[in-house]
């Protein structure tokens, strides 16, 4: 197997050092590391990090390739400096039996460009009635560890207890996507002034805060994991807080579009900013901030949803809700925490790969960069400043909030067990 | 004037005095034997409605053709649209055949908006009520009713009037856009509900919000009740439509308590028996045929504005029995 030797870069944005990958793990790190028969690659003034992992991806296939398939998802994965991803359990046929989850990982390992982990869902059909076959996902050749429906909501207290307590027999985590339907019957968007002004359909923020509270209590008393998908409001964040602070095994995620958007965006009838759970306030996307940064919110996950145009290329309330996230979280998150000063660059390695991989049980990954660990790494030019243009993603899709917007940030380089995924900004 | 009605927000005090003041000289021609001008000859506007709304449609029409305009009504029931064609597809269909105008109504809010900025065509847009956003030639039609009732005269705005608008404000955009307009015009709004129909989020409004239309009526200048869904009630926004009735609908006893000049408004269709009785709704002081009539001079106005341009809309020699010897506006 080929060597590669990254030469000055900087290990969670310390001191610059060489990094020696052989046979798909780190072999070692140094000063002036002897580069014979190894391919070297640049690090100077960049940042070297473990593979990022993302809890939240929908991946979309098997049922809606128009949008989305393992491959161009796994490549826009690797795109964006990720080596593991989270598949959403959404799919068409829905990922509730061995056999999905299984395909869906085959896929995943056949194309190689990140490791994926299938997500089961925790009810049959995602219908809330009847507990999924947990046990058989998890003992496929998927190995699932993560239960989740999101896209709608474990609502019924009994299904969500019963499943927060069977997984516990293979130490699975529910991951649930809080949202109290009766609360958001025809909710479009965040409701709030802007909500009023415009005549959507509002999406109180206690419809994510209720269904939050009653988990953290129900994990509590069956002592369970439980894991909050997609937090958005200031409100959930107390909560999340007030559950940790008792020292209940509760983790949370936050996407990068709830760190920098708000509501206000709404104004612009643009359907790209149409997603579920809704942009929020500006004071929301501060707590949201201070709780990655503080920890209360352990990881950042992207929620990527990849949507063909015609779902967006509508009338707000005809269109479809989600926006992409893989190929532009690492900007997000330079722009809103390191650049802000919230996290440094180590902090960022916990919250985007140390922690996701942690709660996902994903052995491999978001470990530290020393001799001995598998190799899967990513390189960022925090320096470099550009537009996105979605017409460049490697994702089917092209919804993404920030067209056109500058963000900072790039990932030159990612590698997967050694292998190069991404070189010099390019699929490899 | 800019090129699309979308929202009462759009309007500038002196766009809708201007308006205002278009409307009341168009109203000259409803007096005439002879109810047509030449002004918008050779223009096509399209009624695309994806709702049912014989009142507007129809009021639309009118004012189209007393201007002149071909008018082609495209309604939602029996065509493309209930086959599941998109707003989009529709678009470009109108803007193949030539649409120099687009009056859009929609279930859904902001649709005249996307309609009007993406790209699809290139008329004008008028938004003729979008879901639960706006309705901005109803309240333009409102404020004229107000305009000749109690601050009559050209250039004159509703400056110190006081206006109540009573009744579903959580899903009405008759509300929205008269809040905006009203308030853009110098009036003071007042909104009366009960708690479950006043959006979250309405404290940014131009306007005071009481649950107490007792309260308020004393000392108004007009008030404008909303229709209420009786369907409403199924979702617990009000407990019965006898309740809804007896705190929130005006009736002889409670018109009794306005001042004198004060008016009664109704963007109709009536609820009777529910918001308002039947004694105040065919009373003298209740404007709701009225405002329909003013409607079509409003809308004419609009239309004018929007695709006729700077010139005066009913210069000499083009009333009717004249009609014809003077081009209003070189159609190249």
């Amino acid at each position: 197997m080929t060597k590669t030797l990254i030469r000055g870069a900087r290990i969670l944005g310390g001191q610059p050092q060489d990094v020696l990958i052989e046979d798909g793990v780190v072999a070692e790190v140094g000063s002036g590391l002897d580069a014979v028969g190894a391919r070297t690659v640049d690090g100077d003034g960049q940042i070297l990090l473990p593979g990022l992992v993302d809890l939240h991806t929908h991946l979309r296939e098997p049922g809606r390739e128009d949008a989305e398939t393992v491959r161009t998802g796994t490549m826009a994965a690797a795109r964006g400096g990720f080596t593991a991803v989270h598949a959403m359990a959404n799919t068409f046929p829905v990922a509730d039996t061995a056999g999905v989850v299984e395909q869906v990982w085959r896929l995943g390992a056949e194309y190689g460009w990140c490791d994926v982990q299938p997500v089961g869902a925790v009810t049959v059909g995602l219908e809330g009635r009847q507990l999924a076959e947990l046990g058989a996902m998890h003992d496929s050749a998927a190995g699932v560890r993560v239960f989740s429906d999101d896209g709608k909501c474990v609502d019924d207290a009994v299904i969500m207890r019963r499943a927060l307590e069977y997984v516990k027999a293979f130490d699975g985590i529910v991951a649930q996507h809080a949202q109290e339907p009766r609360l958001t019957e025809h909710a479009q968007m965040n409701e709030g002034t802007v909500s009023a002004a415009l005549g959507l359909g509002g999406w109180p923020a206690v419809a994510e805060e209720s269904v939050i509270a009653r988990d953290v209590l129900l994990a509590a008393h069956v002592g369970s994991r439980l894991h909050v998908c997609h937090v958005s409001t200031a409100g959930s964040v107390e909560i999340i807080r007030w559950a940790k602070s008792k020292g209940w095994a509760v983790t949370a995620e936050v996407t990068p579009h709830h760190l920098l958007l708000t509501d206000e965006l709404v104004r612009s009838w643009d359907p790209v900013y149409k997603v579920n759970p809704p942009l929020r306030t500006e004071y929301d996307v501060t707590a949201l901030r201070e709780a990655l940064a503080d920890g209360t919110i352990d990881c950042v996950a992207t929620d990527h949803a990849p949507h063909p145009h015609e779902d967006k290329d509508c009338e707000w309330g005809a269109a479809a809700m989600g926006m992409l996230g893989l190929e532009t979280a690492l900007s997000v998150v330079q722009r809103t925490m390191v650049d802000s000063g919230l996290l440094d660059w180590a902090q960022v390695a916990d919250r985007m790969s140390a922690r996701p991989a942690a709660i996902g049980r994903l052995a491999g990954h978001g470990r530290p960069v020393s001799p001995g660990e598998p190799a899967n790494l990513v390189l960022v030019d925090p320096a470099y400043r550009g537009q996105v243009n979605p017409a460049d993603f490697a994702s089917r899709s092209r919804n993404s909030p920030y067209a056109g917007r500058a963000l900072p940030g790039r990932v030159t380089h990612t590698f997967l067990r050694g292998v190069a995924t991404v070189m010099d900004g390019k699929l490899a | 004037m800019q090129r699309h009605l979308i929202s009462a927000d759009d309007l500038t005090r002196d766009d809708a005095v201007l308006v205002l003041d278009t409307a009341e000289e168009l109203a000259q021609v409803a007096d005439r034997p002879v109810k047509k001008l030449p002004t918008l000859r050779g223009r096509t506007v399209v009624n695309l409605f994806f709702e049912d709304s014989t009142r507007t449609r129809i009021s639309f029409e009118a004012a189209a053709k007393r201007l002149s305009a071909d008018v082609i009504n495209f309604s939602a029931k029996g065509s493309s649209l209930s086959k599941g064609e998109s707003l989009k597809d529709t678009a470009l269909t109108l803007e193949a055949m030539g649409a120099d105008a687009v009056i859009i109504r929609h279930h859904d809010s902001g649709a005249p908006h996307r309609l009007a900025t993406s790209g699809w065509i290139g008329g004008s847009v008028l938004n003729a009520g979008d879901g639960t956003h706006q309705h901005p030639t109803q309240a333009l039609l409102d404020a004229f009713t107000m305009r000749r009732r109690l601050a009559p005269g050209t250039g004159h705005d509703l400056s110190g009037l006081h206006v109540t608008v009573v009744g579903d404000i959580l899903h009405s955009r008759v509300a929205r856009s008269n809040v905006q307009l009203l308030s853009t015009l110098g009036a003071r709004v007042t909104l009366v509900a009960p708690p479950t129909l006043v959006p979250v989020g309405v404290d940014g409004w131009p306007c005071e919000v009481s649950y107490d239309l007792d309260a308020v009526l004393g000392r108004t200048d007009a008030v404008m009740m909303l229709r209420v869904q009786r369907e409403r009630m199924r979702d617990a926004y009000f407990p019965t439509e006898r309740e809804y009735a007896r705190r929130y609908g005006l009736d002889g006893e409670r018109m009794a308590r306005m001042p004198e000049h004060a008016l009664v408004m109704h963007p109709g269709p009536m609820n009777r028996g529910m918001e308002i009785t039947a004694e105040v709704a065919d009373s003298a002081r209740c404007t709701a045929v009225e405002q329909v009539t003013n409607g079509v001079s409003i809308r004419m106005a609009v239309l004018y504005l929007l695709l006729g341009g700077s010139e005066p809309a009913t210069p000499a020699g083009t009333l009717p029995g004249t009609e014809g010897q003077t081009a209003l506006r070189d159609e190249s």
